[in-house]
């Protein structure tokens, strides 16, 4: 389970998060909604503990995120991957790095995902490298998978790809799904809670499910009614 | 399938389920594909597909054998059953509609006649 306990956050005069409180319960995939500056990329690096808050409490199991790194993977918005390696040599770096890396499922991914070991990050295409980035993640055992805008900029086949890799791989009720994302439509059907960010607070959360069926709308039409309201 | 995204998704894999039973494409005895397999083919979360298929076991439309898979269970007078559920919340949801259009009994006793002597002539026109 993952807690947020009165969580703020500024950067110099800009405030990413402001007093959030909530609990993700483990076993879950998550949406973390909002438009760009909302908070979601400052959520998942407070959670992964690469960011430290300037007032409140974030527990991973209870335990403060830097006695839990070994639990969390994280696909961050930058691209993090060395440009000259290839995809082998990257996951010789994950697998070195992290004692939880599956190589068997590495293997599957990597043909499910049409990658090649010889690819060199530098000169494959923005959707081949969106694609290598959740292979090296998703390749770990971690209960706790944090993905950071994973879908964005890229074109439909390759999210297509992308989202089928995720179903294939999810682990219900063992595996914490965490996706920030701002396009919403691509993954209605992924989620089973929505948080919606904005302004750094949060201005709705609760069950995919639930909301639609009280609602009758889609998270998306959603999201714009409480952002509507909120301003 | 193609999901609507503002209606609950888990209750939409039901009612696919459910035509496909009135329809008679699915019959008693048929096994079905696993939440895995299901959640794959349509892209929708485990847990959603989870919900959907213990619905349908708690209304013993379909029964899960470990190991097997999951089968289709129901059959006779309990599809008859389900086949006018079905007919009746089509119902509702059309006089809902038409009433908020501003439409009376008789108003839509009248169009509904008409539009299927409709229905029928065109048929007719095309034998």
């Amino acid at each position: 389970m993952i807690e947020f306990k009165e969580v703020s956050k500024c950067f110099g005069q800009v405030t990413a998060l402001d007093g959030v409180n909530m609990s993700l319960a483990e076993g879950k995939i998550f949406g973390l909604f909002g438009p760009n500056g909302a908070g979601k990329s400052t959520t998942l690096k407070l959670a992964m503990g690469l960011n430290r808050p300037d007032r409140g409490v974030i527990l991973v199991d209870g335990k403060s995120p830097l006695d839990n790194k070994q639990n969390m993977a994280y696909l961050p918005e930058v691209d993090h991957l060395y440009s000259w390696m290839n995809l082998r040599q990257a996951a010789d770096f994950m697998r070195s790095f992290y004692s939880d890396w599956d190589d068997e499922k590495y293997r599957q991914l990597l043909a499910f995902l049409h990658l090649e070991e010889e690819m060199k990050l530098s000169r494959i295409s923005k959707g081949q490298r969106a694609k290598c980035k959740l292979l090296l993640v998703a390749s770990r055992q971690a209960p706790y998978l944090f993905l950071d805008e994973p879908l964005s900029g890229i074109d439909v086949l390759t999210r297509d790809e992308i989202i089928q890799a995720l179903i294939r791989d999810f682990r219900p009720g063992e595996q914490t799904i965490i996706i920030s994302t701002h396009e919403i439509r691509e993954v209605e059907n992924l989620v089973d809670e929505v948080v919606f960010l904005d302004n750094g607070r949060v201005r709705l959360r609760g069950d995919a499910e639930e909301l639609r069926t009280e609602r009758g709308m889609s998270l998306l039409d959603i999201m714009k009614e409480v952002f509507r309201n909120a301003n | 399938m193609v999901f609507d995204t503002g209606q609950p998704i888990y209750r939409q894999i039901m009612d696919d389920y459910q035509k496909q039973l009135v329809r008679g494409e699915l019959q008693p005895g048929d096994k079905i594909p696993s939440q895995r397999e299901y959640a794959q083919t349509h892209q929708v979360n485990p847990n959603t597909v989870q919900r959907a298929y213990r619905e349908m076991e708690a209304m013993h439309m379909v029964e899960t054998i470990r190991g097997q898979g999951t089968f289709v269970r129901v059959g006779g007078a309990e599809l008859q059953r389900i086949r006018m559920d079905m007919a009746v919340k089509v119902l509702e949801y059309f006089i809902g509609e038409m009433r908020s259009l501003g439409f009376n009994r008789e108003d839509i006793l009248q169009m509904t006649a008409r539009a299927l002597g409709q229905k029928e002539a065109e048929a007719d026109d095309r034998v």
